[in-house]
């Protein structure tokens, strides 16, 4: 390796660890900016990605020590989509790594709060699943047909209701009904979502916030 | 703790209070009806001035859950009357409760199908006809318009928040400022807008809506007042406000717009919850002027653990929450805050020795209970949390056990309601039948 590009290399580790910085710190143009300079400076976009999603690791650890907390996540997910849309034009469709594993995700019948739900998609998306999410209201028979169509690992099913418990014991029900039980794990989230609840609606576990649903995606998948 | 009202304050809370035990406006069906109420009112007085009641007041918030117990739906409390008061009159009967739940809560689908109100989805109009409504999460107010929600607020909110929630008052967008009213000659020009058809159709269904919101609060005033005057509950909550910056995220900016202006737009968040002040201020003490009761009910969303960190909840939310309480304080109202998800990383700052003491009203839902009463004690009335996921999946045994727990463990000292959590709209009667009966049972010996 010559001189000059050993010294780009420090360059270009310099700029990754300041996106990392400008990430975690929420400085949105700053990281913008350095995504931008990286792409300029001919560093391959997966490892501008990479750098990005140390950034939300780093995010979600704090979430979980308590040191930062939903709008953090919200808006470091609102930075990665800017950084993302600035590396699309650079990134190669099959460069993509292979997914860890499908999760079928959605907010129950007779529910339309979206926004746990969403997240939950992001960081899960984020720690590298394949996440179908089928959105708000969805019809119990819609998991069921989502989770036939392609092998699938996980349903994980929001509610922030109490009239959602009845929906989400309808979606494990059904589940079970159409065989899919237990190789498919169902995990249930939501503000009134407890052990008591994750047991009277049949599911395997539940979780209180969006890392929680991506700890027990990794225990049960056991990556 | 708590700082000290000033005389004024205390002549008009002392007024409120009294005419709240007089009900001077009710008549009652007995002299023994009457006496229930006051004795009712009594154990909330007490609880409110931090004393030990001759027994803890079981004072839960029902929503959906009497029609659901007579065997109505949901969609029946948005547009049957008759059946919201057989629900009523049926839930008080048979549970008893210390204090009536209002009907003003059960609002009328036709007023919302009239004008085609955008802002939320309930049974019948995009929720089943057995779910509650539920807000669409939106951004009524665009990020750049924090400029016009601070300097033309009126302007803001009618030419711009009005037109965007309800579909019939579109055209309220497009009209002319009033203050182009200046002269003679300015008045037929201004006026021709209101000729327009668009603006006819409006003013049409305006006129519609505002009778049927007319009809609708005939009813439900006859209804709680039924209730009130033959079974004497009082009611824990007449004015409704909220905080400012749940003014801002809940309804303007929304969750996630609120969110991203934190970090992309601080200041004009702060701007806009001063702004906002004087509207809550207004709103609950406006709310609570007909109505012979102290409390004004202000649920608390976007500030619950979680929703922010510590040091933002003391500059975004904190600040101008404490003037609307302090505001409505001096006012003579009892401000209820309740205070739904988890409080528990925010009992130090609530506990604020510029808030007088004895005059504002907790209401928890997840938070650690001890840890409210280590932190309120001598300071403030506290009360709620028997969870709604143990009220709908628990067993009555289960029910009884953790109430009987909760009233141990912190009402011992007075300044304590019982209550639940959330506002109830599904649950099995025989655990709302067992919260109350254990509520009554121990309130009396601890």
């Amino acid at each position: 390796m010559t001189k000059a590009a050993d010294h780009a290399s420090d360059h270009e580790l310099r700029l990754r660890t300041e996106l990392i910085h400008a990430i975690v710190g929420m400085r949105e143009d700053e990281a913008i900016l350095l995504a931008q300079r990286l792409i300029e400076g001919g560093v391959c976009a997966a490892e501008i990605l990479d750098s990005s999603r140390r950034a939300m690791k780093v995010l979600g650890q704090r979430f979980e020590n308590g040191e930062v907390f939903i709008p953090e996540l919200i808006m470091s997910g609102e930075i990665m989509r800017g950084i993302a849309h600035e590396l699309e034009p650079h990134l190669e469709a099959a460069t993509g790594p292979t997914k860890r594993g499908r999760l079928v995700l959605g907010t129950v019948a007779g529910d339309i709060h979206d926004i746990g739900k969403d997240l939950v998609g992001t960081m899960l998306s984020l720690a590298g699943y394949e996440v179908v999410d089928l959105g708000v209201d969805v019809a119990s028979s819609r998991f069921v047909d989502e989770a036939k169509a392609a092998p699938t690992d996980i349903v994980a099913l929001s509610g922030l209701l109490t009239l959602a418990f009845d929906a989400m014991k309808a979606a494990v029900d059904g589940l079970a009904e159409a065989g899919l039980r237990p190789r498919v794990k169902v995990m249930v989230g939501g503000a009134p979502v407890d052990a008591l609840v994750c047991r009277y609606v049949g599911a395997d576990d539940w979780g209180a916030d969006a890392p929680a649903a991506v700890r027990l995606a990794d225990e049960w998948l056991g990556r | 703790m708590g700082s000290d009202t000033v005389p004024q304050a205390d002549e008009a809370y002392r007024q409120r209070m009294e005419r709240w035990a007089e009900a001077p406006g009710v008549e009652f069906a007995s002299a023994r009806v009457r006496a229930a109420y006051q004795e009712r009112v009594g154990l909330l007085w007490d609880a409110i001035e931090l004393r030990k009641p001759k027994r803890v007041p079981v004072a839960p918030w029902m929503g959906l859950f009497p029609l659901r117990y007579c065997g109505f739906t949901a969609r029946d409390a948005f547009y049957d009357r008759e059946k919201l008061e057989k629900a009523s009159r049926r839930f008080h009967e048979d549970f008893a409760p210390d204090t009536l739940q209002g009907s003003m809560a059960m609002v009328p689908g036709e007023v919302f199908d009239i004008l085609d109100y955008r802002m939320f989805d309930w049974p019948g109009h995009g929720t089943a006809d057995d779910a509650s409504y539920q807000y669409r999460e939106a951004e009524y107010m665009r990020d750049d318009e924090y400029g016009m929600l601070v300097d033309d607020l009126g302007g803001f909110w009618l030419q711009r928040f009005l037109p965007r929630v309800f579909g019939a008052l579109e055209p309220l967008g497009s009209l002319p400022a009033p203050t182009d009213l200046v002269e003679m000659y300015s008045v037929a020009p201004y006026l021709a807008a209101f000729g327009e058809p668009a603006m006819q159709q409006m003013l049409k269904k305006l006129a519609e809506a505002g009778r049927a919101a007319a009809r609708w609060l005939d009813d439900v005033l006859a209804i709680d007042t039924s209730i009130l005057s033959t079974m004497g509950m009082p009611e824990l909550g007449g004015g409704v406000t909220k905080a400012p910056y749940d003014i801002l995220a809940d309804t303007l900016r929304g969750t996630r717009g609120s969110m991203l202006d934190r970090f992309r737009r601080p200041n004009d968040i702060l701007a806009a919850v001063e702004r906002l002040i004087p509207v809550a201020i207004d709103w609950g003490a406006g709310s609570s002027e007909d109505v012979d009761c102290p409390l004004v009910f202000m649920p608390l969303h976007k500030g619950a653990d979680g929703f922010m960190s510590d040091a933002d909840f003391r500059e975004f939310y904190w600040p101008s929450l404490k003037a609307v309480i302090n505001g409505l304080i001096e006012q003579g109202l009892v401000p209820l805050l309740f205070a739904e998800g988890s409080y528990n990383d925010r009992l130090e700052v609530i506990a604020d020795p510029d808030i007088p003491t004895g005059r504002t009203v907790w209401m928890f839902d997840t938070t650690d209970m001890v840890a409210a009463r280590d932190h309120l004690r001598g300071f403030a009335c506290f009360g709620g949390n028997v969870p709604g996921s143990l009220l709908k999946v628990g067993t009555p045994e289960e029910v009884d056990t953790y109430v009987r727990g909760l009233l141990e463990s912190v009402a011992g000292d007075g300044g304590f309601i019982l209550s639940t959590g959330i506002v109830v709209d599904d649950a099995r009667p025989e655990n709302i039948m067992a919260m109350m009966e254990a509520g009554r049972r121990y309130g009396r010996a601890v």
